[in-house]
């Protein structure tokens, strides 16, 4: 009964109209067709349209069933119990039991790079009868049941993956799964087609008769096929900022913000604490005293965000702490901490020299780099903005560490022990580690709230737990978060319940109907 | 018969010239790409948003970047003597397939680039020539020196601006009808329009070369004595244009063709990541970016190895046109 709150959403719209081929225009190519032993976005993207998760997630995250039809969580958190949907059978005609589900879990939580500490906690996986699943944990994991959607967590085959290497897999390349789409073809390079799947466990899905799945890399390139109506449908704001207004303009384009809140980023700039300039303390709370958030997301997003001041984002309601930087926008006390730090202005008025890098993924890490060398240079701090590709940006940062700070973004993902643990837990300093404790923050206070929190059963507590840890991150800045991107889905208005669920186009995209 | 001879003498050079080339450009390749920081684990890593240090351990070990450069050469360079490419993790397929898949889009953009490139650059420089000094060598300057100073993928944004979205006649991207499942006219047509404006975005800069180059060469040739000779036998206008003239005057355009082959599929990264066009310059960049160097490697052999096969076609056509060339040899 979990699923009317789906189900009354869609309620609202016309009478969904059945056939038609939807064009998802896809930013880059995926390496893999499954996110199994990968959670790089073209993967995610795709995945869930042939292979299937447990669960789906409103957009507040409520659990809504899946493959599962039922679950309960034993009181001491440690027992997950799941009854598996009757009936269900892979494209390849073999039945869907609960042996898939153990096997899947198992496999995530050796290969997933996330699963491995998702499913940290699993001891085994207990099969009492082909449509009961019951996962059993060491310890509570109050993240886990959240964790569970097709492209997070996806179902796979165990009849195609046992006795193989999971990543070779060809199952990679031409999956098969439960999904309402089944696979068709993909050529590297140009496109995926996947076509409606006739023996579907939900028989009145899915509504269209085929999906093409374009890869195209140039974002000009997308903006015209938006604009020509060659491409129906795109996410994560797949066009230039620059040309928002533009497009908006445009009456046969619709854009939406459904679907966005499974995983939300930050934006932040990132202090090295082991630079000669950013281990002081005075010298972080200044840089934090010369930045207007507002101004910056104004300038450099937009205004498609909203400002954070808290690693943990606005969007996740549940742990996000509202409360105002310690470091309020003030240059002049800026100034006096410089000083204090011992870094005064020379003859030619500059304090100090110091490079700053931007993660080159999104279009807007040149643009905020230079907005903060305008402020930083106000202050006598003269920025030069390096600028590289993604590899180049990883080595730097996480593995040579040959950085003073830089402009940097963290998905938070669906709860904080997930995705914002990993940025401040010292046990995480981890060279090599893309997107681990970059900063080198060791504070053992922090390690044992994360630690804590990542096992706390009691709802209240947790939460308490993280309004404390984000209290002493605003204190000790060892970065100062910016703001949460808004994500915008275009499309052609002829797409209807394209972003049901709480991870919008991620997930299976079985509802979505086009006008004819 | 001497042409039969003249083209076993050919052969034998190439071969004799290329086995060398070819593998210093891979050993050369393979030591450069060393130098280019971070790898392919990096990559795979960032792109994940997520990692941990056995995802980042278990994806060197794959890609066998675990091992020393020297020993990773030996590999690709064994696995090379046995015809394999490799096996590119990253795209889970073997390197060959890859390339093979994508090679027959690439060469159909490349020719078509280049015929409509020498076609109208020859055109209009011969145009310019025959009216040299007159106002259609004026006004065809002019348009030769915007193709010329307008990079190639503006020329190509402008067409997609003008044809596509504002006209709707031709498509703006991908290489054909995806799912569309025609054949024969219909396929052929369908092909044509979506090859028509990449082909000129690529092909724009060397029309304006070669349309620069076939003036000057006609205007160089005019004043020799054969065609003196020509005219005073009472040849007709156009035969001896097209006869003396050009076929002399095309020696220094096609050479210049050959060359420029190489910046063609330079010039392919570009056009194919505006347009869609599934072809090798999108692979290479995709290598490039996700260190791939198995994939690279594997493309820019098989990228000299084209530059290799047309230079021989040139010289063979240059044979054709001019037999004293290479006569000596």
């Amino acid at each position: 009964m979990l699923a009317l709150s789906g189900g009354s959403a869609l309620a609202q719209t016309a009478t969904p109209k059945k056939g038609g081929t939807l064009t998802f225009l896809q930013t880059s190519e995926p390496n893999t067709l499954v996110s199994l032993t990968t959670t790089a976005t073209s993967a995610l993207t795709n995945s869930a349209k042939v292979t299937e998760g447990l669960l789906e997630y409103d957009f507040d995250i409520k659990p809504r069933p899946a493959l599962a039809t039922e679950w309960s969580i034993s009181p001491d958190g440690k027992t997950y119990t799941f009854k598996l949907r009757p009936n269900v059978k892979f494209h390849d005609g073999k039945p869907f039991t609960s042996a898939d589900v153990a096997y899947s879990i198992q496999l995530l939580k050796t290969v997933h790079p996330r699963g491995r500490n998702t499913f940290a906690n699993v001891t085994e996986v207990q099969t009492p009868d082909p449509l009961t699943a019951v996962i059993v944990l060491s310890k509570p994991a109050p993240y886990l049941i959240k964790a569970l959607t097709a492209a997070e967590s996806p179902i796979v085959p165990k009849h195609l993956y046992e006795g193989t290497d999971p990543v070779t897999n060809k199952n990679g390349n031409a999956p098969i799964g439960t999904g309402p789409y089944l696979f068709k073809e993909w050529v590297r390079g140009s496109h995926v087609i996947y076509e409606r799947n006739p023996n579907y466990w939900n028989a009145d899905l899915p509504r269209i008769d085929r999906m093409v799945c374009k890869f195209v890399t140039d974002p000009g390139a997308r903006s015209i096929a938006f604009e020509n109506g060659s491409g129906d449908i795109g996410y994560r704001t797949p066009v230039a900022l620059a040309d928002l207004d533009r497009l908006k303009k445009l009456p046969n384009l619709v854009f939406e913000t459904d679907g966005t809140s499974y995983s939300y980023n930050v934006q932040l700039l990132q202090f090295n604490l082991d630079s000669q300039y950013f281990k002081d303390i005075k010298v972080r709370q200044a840089i934090a005293h010369c930045i207007d958030r507002a101004a910056l997301l104004k300038v450099v997003a937009y205004g498609y965000g909203v400002v954070s001041y808290s690693p943990i984002a606005p969007g996740l309601k549940e742990f996000h702490d509202p409360t105002p930087s310690p470091y309020a926008y003030d240059l002049k006390k800026a100034e006096q901490l410089l000083d204090e730090a011992g870094f005064k202005r020379g003859p030619d008025k500059i304090r100090f020299k110091v490079p700053m890098d931007f993660n080159p993924v999104g279009d807007d890490g040149r643009r905020t780099c230079e907005f903060l060398r305008a402020v930083l240079s106000r202050v006598g701090i003269a920025v030069e903005i390096r600028a590289a590709d993604l590899p180049t940006f990883a080595k730097r940062i996480y593995t040579d560490r040959d950085f003073d700070f830089t402009y940097n973004g963290h998905s938070n993902l669906f709860d904080p022990t997930v995705g914002v643990q990993r940025i401040y837990w010292s046990k995480n300093f981890k060279k090599g580690v893309p997107f681990s404790n970059g900063s080198h923050y060791d504070n053992p206070n922090v390690d044992a709230l994360l630690e804590g929190a990542a096992v706390e059963n009691d709802p209240v507590k947790r939460k308490a737990m993280f309004v404390e840890f984000q209290k002493i991150i605003a204190e000790e800045v060892p970065d100062i978060s910016l703001f949460q991107p808004l994500y915008l889905t275009i499309k052609n208005k002829r797409v209807h319940d394209d972003s049901i669920t709480a991870d919008g186009v991620e997930a299976n995209m079985a509802q979505v109907w086009l006008d004819a | 018969m001497r042409m039969g001879r003249r083209i076993a003498s050919t052969l034998k050079r190439t071969a004799i010239h290329a086995l060398p080339t070819v593998l210093g450009i891979i050993v050369l390749d393979f030591l450069f790409l060393q130098l280019m920081p971070g790898d392919a684990a990096d990559v795979m890593a960032t792109e994940a948003g997520s990692a941990t240090a056995e995802t980042v351990a278990a994806l060197r070990h794959q890609f066998g970047i675990d091992q020393p450069v020297l020993t990773q050469l030996a590999n690709f360079l064994s696995h090379l003597a046995r015809l394999d490419l490799g096996y590119s993790p990253r795209f889970n397929a073997s390197v060959g397939n890859l390339i093979m898949a994508r090679l027959p889009n690439t060469l159909l953009l490349m020719v078509s680039a280049l015929t409509l490139a020498l076609v109208l650059g020859i055109v209009v420089g011969s145009v310019m020539a025959a009216w040299q000094g007159k106002w259609p060598d004026r006004a065809l300057s002019v348009v030769v020196l915007l193709f010329y100073s307008m990079p190639g993928f503006w020329v190509g944004l402008m067409a997609v601006v003008l044809f596509s979205v504002k006209l709707g006649w031709l498509p703006s991207d991908g290489n054909e009808t995806i799912g569309a499942n025609l054949s024969g006219f219909a396929l052929v047509s369908d092909r044509l329009t979506h090859l028509i404006l990449p082909a000129l975005a690529l092909a724009s800069f060397f029309i304006a070369v070669y349309a620069r180059l076939t003036r000057a060469a006609m205007l160089e040739v005019q004043r020799q004595d054969f065609m003196r000779t020509a005219r005073a036998k009472g040849l007709h206008p156009l035969l001896i244009q097209l006869r003396h003239a050009l076929r002399n005057a095309l020696v220094p355009v096609t050479t210049v063709a050959g060359m420029n082959l190489g910046n063609l599929l330079g010039g392919a990264v570009v056009v194919e990541t505006l347009f869609g066009w599934p072809g090798m310059g999108r692979l290479t960049l995709d290598a490039v970016l996700g260190r791939d160097y198995s994939v690279l490697l594997g493309v820019l052999l098989l990228s000299s190895f084209v530059v290799i096969v047309v230079n021989v076609l040139i010289d063979l056509l240059h044979a054709w046109l001019d037999p004293r060339i290479g006569a000596t040899e």
